[in-house]
């Protein structure tokens, strides 16, 4: 297709101001944009309003639609299970019946656990969810990895509450907005969960940009890591609360590990929003009461 | 054998008294675009970015498709819509859509002669320029990934393209439909 020949704009004086002043506010939008840029590199929170007002704006169609793809996924699978019903009937058997014994075991261990935590003065019982929500939105093609929520500031949301599915940890709240809140998925590279493996081996779970984890060993030495390991959350820092499944271990490296997350925000229908760990358990937060030394001070 | 033809027929409708709609002709090209930033949104919530810029593909195409129609600043406006979604930092979009407008306004300055090859060719360049440097402003915003992570975006990014450039005809077509007028 030959270029249109509407570069000259003859002698109309109209025309040529026009011309003008079109090119004069595309190098506008440039420099506009190099100072919206430079403001919100510097403060990320800059823009969380407006991004917040959009995010409510649109946050209804991100719920239906929310509804039409758990159909439609739910549709594909069960077309799909007719032709594995066999083998996954012969593997869940097999599987019940290693379950039904660690159950038992697990039995034992609760028990335990119940009575350790009496000793020490622990509150005993399940945490209350803050909310229960859907994830609504994601970024699509941005490094960047956040989604959306459908609970906001009215459903008692509040920045830095984590966020969990059944499966797992999906990540936790950036910026809240009153119908709809931003998530920090841990497959982000800025996020970074301190997680262990059941007998006690410490790491830091990092997104790696990829959809996977990447695992940092904390206690340098040989690899204790071993493919096939699930790793859950440790309770350090205190903003998740210990025993969280994170991911299991995929690929080894010289440092660490790669590592498959458990819930895969695309199957996460439903997630839970928790209260962080330290404030639950009743440790002051330092950023509301800055006079004590430390979140675990007064212990 | 004489068949007598329509009184009027076109791509955009048959029959006399018929106009394009002044609506469509106008918003089509800025509603598809910010469809484009909307749609992936919803779409399954994706652990990794492999999804195209959708939205940066359909402007490109309209640039190239129809040249003008689109005005030089509007990577502004289009940009700002972006970035409110993106997750990218803020002012990413509005700075790089407004600098790829004026950049292919120069291109085809110097670069008359069109062909499919060239325009996929120049599209190929822009866009893995434009993901590079989102990348780049995204590590600035905190993240750390490897450019090397983004290889298969690119590659789909760039296989993708024509195929936004035949969604953005088909657009046009459907903006210059014909209505039936009283006037």
């Amino acid at each position: 297709m030959a270029p249109p020949n509407n570069r000259r704009t003859g002698f109309s004086k109209r025309a040529q101001y026009n011309a003008f002043y079109a090119y004069l506010a595309g190098f506008v939008g440039v420099v506009l944009g190099c100072v919206v840029l430079l403001t919100s590199l510097s403060d990320h929170s800059a823009f969380s309003g407006l991004r917040g007002l959009a995010s409510d704006a649109v946050a209804p169609v991100g719920r239906a639609a929310a509804t039409g793809r758990d159909e439609g996924s739910s549709f594909f699978s069960a077309i799909g299970g007719f032709f594995t019903s066999g083998a996954r009937n012969a593997r869940l058997q097999k599987e019940t019946e290693i379950a039904r014994v660690k159950l038992a075991e697990a039995e034992d261990l609760r028990a335990e656990n119940a009575r350790l935590k009496a000793l020490m003065g622990l509150p005993v019982g399940d945490i209350q969810p803050v909310a229960k929500a859907r994830l609504i939105a994601s970024t699509p093609s941005s490094t960047r990895r956040f989604a959306t929520l459908s609970v906001g500031r009215a459903a008692g949301v509040d920045v830095g509450m984590p966020v969990r599915s059944p499966l797992g940890l999906v990540g936790r709240v950036l910026e809240v907005s009153s119908g709809s809140s931003r998530l920090l998925l841990i497959t982000d590279s800025e996020s970074m969960v301190p997680v262990r493996r059941a007998d006690g081996v410490d790491a830091f779970a990092q997104g790696n940009g990829d959809g996977r984890l990447h695992l940092r060993l904390i206690n340098l030495g040989p690899n204790p890591l071993r493919p096939g390991d699930v790793m859950l959350t440790s309770g350090s820092g205190g903003l998740y609360r210990p025993g969280i499944a994170v991911a299991v271990v995929t690929e080894l490296t010289r440092d660490g590990a790669f590592a498959r997350v458990l819930s895969d925000p695309s199957s996460s229908e439903f997630v839970v929003v928790e209260r962080p760990f330290a404030v639950s358990l009743g440790v002051p937060d330092p950023d509301q009461a800055p006079a004590s030394s430390g979140p675990l001070a007064k212990h | 054998m004489a068949s007598t033809p329509p009184l009027h027929h076109s791509a955009y409708g048959q029959g006399i008294n018929r106009a394009h709609s002044p609506l469509l002709v106008r918003a089509v090209p800025w509603l598809s675009v910010m469809l484009g930033t909307l749609v992936p949104l919803w779409l399954p919530i994706a652990s990794a970015p492999l999804m195209p810029p959708i939205s940066f593909l359909i402007l490109v195409s309209w640039r190239q498709l129809r040249p003008g129609l689109l005005p030089i600043w509007a990577g502004l406006p289009l940009g700002l819509f972006d970035d409110l979604f993106s997750g990218q930092p803020f002012g990413s979009a509005i700075l790089l859509w407004s600098v790829t407008m004026i950049a292919m306004e120069v291109i085809e300055a110097q670069i008359p002669w069109r062909s499919v090859i060239v325009d996929w060719l120049a599209a190929s360049v822009i866009i893995v320029l434009y993901l590079l440097a989102t990348l780049g402003l995204a590590n600035a915003s905190g993240g750390h990934v490897l450019a090397i992570m983004i290889v298969p975006q690119l590659l789909v990014s760039v296989l993708v393209f024509p195929l936004a450039g035949r969604l953005v005809s088909w657009l046009d077509n459907f903006r210059l439909m014909r209505f039936r007028t009283l006037f």
